[in-house]
């Protein structure tokens, strides 16, 4: 295995991890100011996907179709959050589960109805295609490498966002103690909805950025929402900080790990039970690293208390 | 005999910078109510939460009944006789007030693992149930579900639990808070009476209550006890006058 | 309350289709019964129920499968070729999703709350991929069983018997739920879900409770499972899914959460509108979705909390 081959696999790593950055940030939020567990954010996800190959559809135009995603999904997320999340908000967890599991149906469904069973295409534009020779002789897909720096910008705005401006300090504020930001006039309501419509738009253009090159399918968003959990469980939940560290680590885990497990057993063991052994483990891993995290760490890496 | 029932010596523990219990020593003998006053913020929940077995002191120790309980967790100190009322009422709200206090005995009893037979049936936990029940005075109200119970009730029956367990000492933490007139009077004498099964660590903000009940009383300032001495004692002393000037008329 | 038992048996003397329908509400019904047992009575969001679910089926298409294959599963300390026989079947089921339980409650139950519910759902997934990339036993596409499995004394491929054979086990199932509601046990673990606090200061540990009662629920659950599969002859990695998951919390939910028959009412229901409504619309989960959530907006308590009221807990 060269050397080349690793730092490829290290790349899709990163890419994979910064895709699941941009799902467990909005995840991590709407948990860590408004302390409400979501399960339908793998169907925003879904949502910029789609809206994203429609638009590109329409208008052949894939800067359009990302910015359609971010507003699709951000909408989406507004209108859920004024009709339904918000009575959630003071209802226990188990309440929390179903009333999204419920819209994950909803959405699922709806989506289907609308678009049929057959995926949709959205196709990487032509100048985003074909590949970058990088340094070292290493020729990585130019797409996979504009994803990375695509989100790796969007994580830094968010930093800057929750750092610098005063919608950040509400929101870091409303993390540290709900009932103060209320009394002190800030308008909850208001806040809430920005938050988890930002939430939403964050998982839209994920899920648009990876619909170039997966197929865009109803349920595409699952996967990657139990992901996200996991990414948030071991970051601990409510910190970015958090999100993206484990973001990295698990998409790393799971590149590296699909890739090299096999390999490794080849090592040991006849070639055919290696490689559905190490797929096996492989498919295993990131939920291992979860449980050994969270024996050491049970709030996670960075979580103060949940 | 006078061996105190429940020892602390130098406890200190601190969040960050701030020094919740600096350095914490006191008592509390048999028969006696002992009780601990100062302003808010003082520091007295952390205190208590150290002794019921909720945090862990940063240093320090802590004895009771002839052990040193500073490694033992809330369970292990509960089982040893360390019985506790909450400031916020802790009841299983669904539950009937025989239902809590026929848990309460369960405890007492110490195994919880029975399948099959209905609790709610087991003689002798009902015997020892109404019994606690009889005691603060609320057998009447024993079907009654416990979230429609008065705020002096929920309190009665905090009492009745902790009862069940037989306890060797009391930790309370403000019995007194909510109560009207009337409702402090009546739980002042229950309390006096009760210490002479157990003695009781008390913390509270109802002077009429302290000065009524209390052998002795200690005062935390800053996490610190800057006095502990008779009712006149501390009534009399400058330093426990000057922390509360504007507070409280201790006069 | 029996009463809603009866109209299952109704159907005996009818058509096959009828009965095999009613044998799904009885064994999801079974599945729902020991979800409910974490989480009604313990509060234990479990997300990741369907794991055990799984387990059971793939015990039974484990077993099985070697049975009808003549292979042998393993040779060593004796030769064992698999087993079509139902009663031990449901042992090794029963045996294998109380041990998988164990052991995922004793890493879940450390933590509580969100991370609770997140991680009982990771490691359902976690089993749910592992199934997927186990090619030995199907993997992704499932495995076939062509002939139900035996049962001393009865002709399992007719219907009604297979029913009457669920229909008892779920009966039993029910009646040692009551006990375990109503016992000492019962007390405690009820009383953890509503004061974590309270029962610590009445010297019982929590911990030990909720883990028992997660083991004993992911058993009944495991059984359910076995007897899914025998069902269905086919055993498959959906069974593991976190829809799975979903679905039967959904069947607790809609019957009412913590009552006895609240799991058999649910799952009733959630067959009743998954043909009826599935005949009207491809798309009936969306109705299944908007009904779900208005029950958790506007009629907590399920449907039995709708028809009974609010009772004293534990009674």
């Amino acid at each position: 295995m060269s050397l080349i081959l690793i730092l490829e696999q290290v790349l899709n790593g990163l890419q994979f991890g910064v895709m699941l950055f941009l799902m467990a940030a909005g995840l991590t939020l709407v948990f860590g100011v408004m302390g409400l567990i979501n399960l339908a954010h793998g169907a925003l996800y879904m949502v910029g996907a789609f809206a994203a190959a429609a638009v590109a559809g329409w208008t052949g135009s894939f800067v359009l179709a990302l910015m359609a995603s971010l507003a699709a999904a951000a909408a989406a997320g507004a209108l859920v959050e004024v009709t339904v999340i918000r009575r959630l908000y003071d209802r226990d967890h188990l309440d929390q589960v179903l009333a999204t599991f419920a819209l994950i149906l909803i959405f699922s469904e709806g989506t289907r109805w609308l678009f049929g069973s057959f995926p949709l295409f959205l196709d990487v534009p032509s100048y985003l295609s074909g590949p970058v020779t990088l340094p070292g002789g290493i020729q990585y897909p130019l797409y996979r490498l504009a994803i990375i720096v695509i989100g790796l910008v969007v994580g830094a705005g968010l930093f800057w966002l929750i750092a610098r401006t005063r919608i950040g300090v509400q929101i870091r504020a409303g993390e540290a103690d709900r009932e103060m930001i209320a009394a002190l006039g800030v308008d909850i309501s208001k806040l809430y909805t920005l938050v988890f419509a930002l939430g939403a738009a964050l998982a839209g253009l994920a899920g648009a950025l990876v619909g170039a090159i997966q197929s865009v399918q109803v349920g595409m968003g699952e996967p990657v929402l139990i992901l996200a959990f996991v990414v948030i469980v071991i970051g601990g939940i409510g910190s970015i900080k958090g999100a993206l560290v484990g973001a990295l680590l698990v998409g790393l885990t799971d590149t590296l790990g699909g890739v090299f497990l096999p390999q490794l057993f080849a090592l040991m063991m006849e070639p055919a039970s290696a490689a559905s052994f190490g797929a096996s483990l492989a498919s295993m891993l990131i939920y291992i690293l979860m449980a050994a995290v969270l024996l050491v760490r049970p709030s996670g890496l960075f979580g103060g208390s949940a | 005999m006078t061996d105190p029932v429940l020892r602390v010596e130098n406890l200190s523990k601190s969040f960050g910078a701030l020094k919740a219990s600096n350095d914490i020593s006191l008592d509390l003998r048999p028969g006696e109510i002992h009780a601990l006053i100062g302003p808010n913020g003082a520091g007295k929940s952390t205190l208590i939460k150290q002794i019921s077995g909720s945090l862990k002191p940063d240093t320090g120790r802590i004895e009771a009944l002839g052990r040193d309980i500073t490694a033992l967790d809330t369970v292990a100190r509960a089982r040893l006789g360390l019985g506790r009322t909450f400031q916020i009422s802790s009841l299983a709200m669904e539950f009937s007030v025989l239902q809590n206090v026929v848990l309460g005995a369960l405890g007492a009893r110490g195994k919880a693992y029975g399948l099959f037979r209905n609790v709610m049936k087991d003689k002798a936990l009902l015997t020892t149930a109404q019994e606690a029940l009889k005691r603060v005075g609320l057998q009447e109200a024993a079907q009654q579900r416990t979230s429609d119970l008065s705020h002096g009730q929920r309190r009665q029956l905090e009492v009745a639990v902790a009862l069940t367990l037989k306890p060797r000492l009391f930790l309370m933490d403000e019995p007194m808070a909510g109560l009207g007139a009337s409702g402090s009077k009546d739980l002042t004498a229950f309390l006096d009476s009760l210490r002479h099964e157990a003695p009781i660590l008390l913390v509270e903000h109802d002077m009429d209550a302290v000065f009524a009940l209390a052998d002795r009383i200690s005062v935390l300032v800053y996490g610190e006890v800057i006095a502990t001495g008779s009712a006149d004692e501390i009534r009399n002393n400058p330093e426990v006058r000057r922390a509360y000037l504007g507070e409280e008329d201790l006069a | 309350m029996a009463l809603l038992l009866v109209p299952l048996m109704a159907w005996k003397m009818d058509e096959p289709f009828l009965i095999t329908l009613a044998t799904k509400v009885t064994i999801l019904a079974l599945a729902g019964v020991g979800l409910n047992i974490a989480l009604g009575l313990g509060g234990l969001v479990s997300l990741g129920h369907a794991a055990f679910f799984g387990i059971g089926g793939y015990a039974m298409g484990i077993l099985a499968s070697h049975a009808q294959n003549y292979e042998p599963l393993f040779s060593w300390p004796f030769l064992f070729e698999g087993s079509n026989q139902m009663p031990l079947i449901w042992l090794v089921a029963v045996l294998a999703s109380a041990a998988a339980a164990l052991v995922i409650g004793a890493l879940s139950l450390r933590t509580s709350g969100v991370y609770f519910i997140m991680i009982t759902l990771a490691f359902g997934q976690m089993l749910y991929y592992f199934t997927i990339s186990w090619s030995a036993y199907g993997g992704e596409d499932g495995l076939s069983i062509w002939v139900r499995n035996e049962m001393p004394g009865v002709n399992t491929l007719d219907p009604i018997q297979f029913f009457a054979v669920t229909f008892v086990i779920l009966c039993l199932t029910l009646w040692f739920a009551a006990r375990v509601a109503q016992s000492a046990f019962g007390l405690a673990l009820s009383a953890a879900r509503q004061s974590e606090e309270r029962v610590e200061t009445v010297g019982l540990a929590p911990f030990k409770l909720r883990l028992i009662a997660f083991v004993i629920s992911g058993a009944i659950t495991g059984l359910a499972g076995a007897l899914f599969a025998d069902l269905m002859r086919f055993v498959s990695p959906t069974m593991l899914s976190w829809h799975t998951s979903g679905e039967i919390m959904i069947f607790v939910i809609l019957g009412g959460v913590g009552r006895l028959y609240g799991p058999v009412v649910g799952a009733a229901v959630y067959i009743l509108l998954e043909h009826l409504l599935g005949g009207i619309s491809e798309y009936w989960q969306i109705f299944l979705g908007l009904l779900l959530l208005g029950m958790v907006l506007f009629a907590r308590g399920g449907l039995i909390g709708a028809l009974l009221g609010r009772e004293v807990a534990h009674d």
